[in-house]
């Protein structure tokens, strides 16, 4: 079996400017932060970045990164908005693909089917349908007549077709993984990262902990066992690697941290120090400046 | 202000009010999931589900269905849990229908249109809110009513600048598709409660709270709300509600950080 173990600086090393990647994880829950701080401090340029929006995105948005966001929202949850998101929107610096997080679930999922679209409800008569003018209507193929219509008000009815999110690369963050490429989830919610993994072409999960193939199921129950090795091209250990972000049970979410981070934005001298401090430095010395920060 | 007649005796606040307006949205809703955002409309849904609509559904606010409505202070490790609800199983649950929402409105319009996701031209917003997150796929799959803490002429509008959560003229609009299953119940804000109940499905105003007079409303309000002659206060909870919302689900009294007496 082959043994899929790589670094965070050698997945960040597969990635070329103007991809479109994807990033599990939901809000300010489970993002996989070591990447993210790699890809800021990598020359990448022009990404599409498609997320479960939190400090993922408001982070590769502040240090210039991104073309475009493929989003429902973005929120720090304890915090309600992003201000670095909301900085570079406001300043007209990323493009968006805003849409309802269920068909953003719709988009993931045909992806990952290998089919077009799926057809929604979600979204019609409201303005998704207008800031994102591509999007089309599909009309139901079974009318009146026919034997396969179970409610007569779905006769030709128009849907949503929501088009498959493709993804040149996917990243999640977990818990556990193996050395084989399966991934394991202790906290409460997968969230979609199985349908990251599924909708892209490179699929990379980073970890708490490596373990030998077999020995996952030492660490927590089978079925947390969501992502299996026929998912993922490269498996990264990365302590601490979600970090600001809650990463239940290993660690709970940096409040204090986070609010720092929210608190960069805004003012140019913060952030170049913010920057200086925690984003221009290896993953090691990042660690260590944020156990220096919350030493007493 | 008009006197506070009926409720002085009891010395209802206005948040109390709003808790009571929020827990009727869920009265005879049966077996479904009640998801509501913000300290007040949470505290209605526990209220709810202690006393008249005791199958509602609550999740723990993370991953997990909760027995029970447990104060809002309780911490995780105090919840008992009967069941899995991670949030790709909440797509099925709206989807299915079997859920009324209660989000909060940044914009309301008078047809029941909401806005979460920008202030002004999308394109090149002047504020960049949350995002539209579930507003579209709710409004349109299943029960969705709407909390809005700040009753003013910024939040109460003509047009919402961005349609995130579809109000009843677009979905009339869209077709047979988003009519379906749309359903936009009632509209609690800090002075009053607000329906739909109408020939041309625009808002009107169900009842003003104890303390708000519907002129106070109006001056409020940024368009025209169908106004019944009859329009009445909103009820007063009872001493058993009371009760359980003072002493039981909210005795730190977050509920009067959200809105001011």
């Amino acid at each position: 079996m082959s043994d899929k173990r790589t670094t965070v600086d050698d997945i960040v090393g597969e990635l070329r400017s103007g991809m479109t990647i994807g990033i599990g994880g939901w809000g300010s829950r489970r993002k996989p932060m070591a990447v993210i701080r790699a890809l800021c401090r990598s020359d990448l340029t022009d990404l599409t970045i498609v997320a479960y929006g939190g400090p993922d995105v408001g982070l590769l948005c502040a240090t210039g990164k991104v073309a475009k966001v493929v989003c429902g929202f973005v929120t720090l949850d304890s915090i309600a908005l992003d201000p670095h998101w909301r900085a570079a929107r406001q300043k007209g610096q990323v493009g968006v693909m805003e849409v309802d997080e269920g068909m953003f679930f719709q988009g993931l999922q045909a992806a990952a089917w290998r089919v077009p679209f799926l057809p929604t409800r979600a979204g019609l008569g409201s303005d998704v349908l207008s800031i994102n003018p591509d999007l089309k209507l599909v009309r139901s193929p079974y009318g009146a007549d026919s034997p396969y219509l179970s409610d007569p008000a779905d006769a030709d009815v128009d849907l949503v077709a929501m088009p498959a999110l493709r993804l040149d690369a996917a990243i999640v963050h977990t818990n556990r993984a193996d050395t084989a490429g399966n991934g394991q989830i202790l906290g409460p919610d997968a969230f979609f990262d199985p349908l990251f993994l599924g909708a892209a072409d490179r699929r990379f999960v980073t970890t708490e902990r490596v373990v030998e193939n077999g020995a996952l199921t030492d660490e927590g129950p089978l079925s947390s066992i969501v992502i299996h090795r026929m998912m993922t091209d490269g498996v990264a250990q990365t302590p601490r690697g979600a970090h600001f972000t809650a990463n239940p049970p290993d660690y709970g979410r940096d409040e204090a941290f986070q609010k720092e981070y929210a608190a960069a934005a805004g003012d140019a001298d913060i952030w170049t120090a913010f920057a200086e401090r925690y984003l221009n430095v290896t993953e090691a010395e990042y660690h260590t400046h944020v156990q220096e920060r919350s030493a007493p | 202000m008009s006197d506070t007649h009926g409720s002085a005796d009891i010395g209802v606040t206005r948040a109390e009010s709003c808790v009571i307006a929020c827990a009727d949205a869920w009265r005879d809703a049966g077996e479904i999931m009640a998801s509501p955002f913000g300290n007040i409309p949470a505290l209605g849904a526990r209220l709810a589900k202690s006393t008249f609509a005791p199958d509602l559904v609550l999740t723990d606010g993370e991953a997990a269905l909760m027995i029970g409505a447990p104060p809002l202070t309780a911490r995780p490790d105090e919840l008992q849990r009967e069941a899995v609800m991670p949030y790709r199983s909440v797509f099925d649950v709206v989807w299915s229908g079997r859920r009324h929402i209660m989000m909060m409105a940044s914009q309301i319009d008078k047809d029941g249109n909401q806005n979460i996701s920008a202030i002004g031209d999308h394109a090149h917003p002047k504020v960049q809110l949350v995002g539209v997150r579930g507003a579209p796929g709710n409004s349109v799959n299943h029960p969705t009513s709407y909390w809005v803490p700040d009753h003013n002429t910024r939040s109460f509008v003509e047009h919402v600048d961005v349609v995130s959560g579809v109000g009843y003229a677009r979905a009339a609009a869209a077709g047979a598709g988003a009519t379906r299953f749309h359903d936009i119940r009632r509209v609690v804000s800090n002075l009053g409660v607000f329906d739909f109940e109408t020939p041309n499905r625009t808002m009107r105003l169900a009842s003003f709270h104890p303390g708000v007079s519907v002129d106070d409303i109006v001056a409020a309000t940024g368009f025209s709300l169908t106004i019944d002659a009859n329009v009445s206060e909103t009820r007063l909870p009872t001493p058993e509600e009371l009760q359980l919302l003072r002493d039981v689900l909210d005795p730190k009294s977050l509920r009067d950080r959200d809105v001011k007496s």
